[in-house]
């Protein structure tokens, strides 16, 4: 089979990472980064920007809307 | 059915208030991320999530449990959030054809092309990046934490969506395509294509250019 270049690498990272290859392709992946340092790289720093996504913020309901809600859910549900 | 979905509803249609309050303050994130592909502000996307809750307390009698409480849930999001949307004349997420979803997620310059020594091969390796960076409540994390909204910000609706869902907020994979109706294909496409673009996007920053 032949071997990934680093393009196509780069496509399948997310497969990669996600689990969802299967082992042929996993196997190529595997030796594709075992002599290739840049894609070594591409891996870390997807992996640095996944860690740095679950500290971004994200807005929710205000506590007044959540109130108003909660005093919904009181009358309908009695 | 599952076991502690069950138990959940069961609560929910007794009134038991601590529940709802959880269910809220656990759904209303994903809620809101998801409503705000449809419409065209962030205050629209916060009435649509409120209009949602009013329509399931007031709906879950009426509820079979054929799907699950989440499915249901966001289905009722989702038309409520397609119907705000036509007013606002915004395009829905869902309908575009995939054009922004095929060919290279990266930049095919990066790589080398035919009749070049190594094509496909990196053109220059991705430049290292700051240790600061992996350094918790460092200056350098704090201020990419801003790029890095502005690179969510600047993604198509749909990959946005599925990006906030499973990497700013967790979900997991079952659980986004439960909540969009989507294949796990599809999902894992966008969620490439949006990976993809906000690495490239930090990358980027952190070169200075």
């Amino acid at each position: 089979m032949a071997a990934l270049t680093c393009q196509e690498m780069v496509e399948l990272v997310t497969d990669y990472l996600e689990g969802r290859l299967g082992w042929r392709d996993r196997r190529r992946v595997r030796k594709h980064l075992s002599v290739c340092d840049p894609c070594t790289r591409y891996i870390a720093q997807m992996r640095e920007t996944l860690e740095l996504l679950g500290t971004v913020p994200v807005e929710t309901l205000s506590p007044e809307a959540r109130s108003t809600l909660l005093d919904a859910f009181r009358d309908l549900r009695r | 059915m599952a076991g502690d979905e069950s138990e959940l509803l069961a609560s929910l249609r007794a009134g038991d208030e601590a529940a709802f309050t959880r269910l809220v303050s656990d759904w209303s994130r994903p809620m809101l991320t998801v409503a705000r592909g449809f419409v065209s502000t962030e205050a629209s996307a916060e009435e649509v999530v409120q209009e949602t809750w009013l329509a399931v307390i007031k709906g879950l009698d009426r509820f079979e449990g054929r799907s699950l409480l989440r499915t249901w849930v966001f289905r009722i999001l989702v038309n409520t959030a397609k119907t705000r949307g036509v007013k606002e004349h915004k395009t829905l997420p869902w309908s575009t054809v995939a054009g922004e979803d095929s060919g290279p997620s990266l930049d095919p310059a990066l790589f080398q092309a035919e009749g070049e020594p190594h094509p496909g091969g990196w053109r220059a390796a991705p430049a290292a990046w700051p240790d600061e960076l992996a350094v918790e409540g460092s200056v350098l994390a704090g201020e990419v934490r801003g790029e890095l909204q502005s690179a969510i910000d600047t993604l198509p609706d749909r990959q946005r969506i599925v990006l906030t869902l499973r990497d700013v907020l967790g979900h997991t994979a079952e659980e986004v395509c439960e909540m969009l109706e989507i294949s796990q294909g599809n999902q894992r496409v966008l969620l490439h294509r949006a990976r993809t673009a906000v690495r490239a996007g930090l990358a980027a920053y952190l070169e200075g250019s």
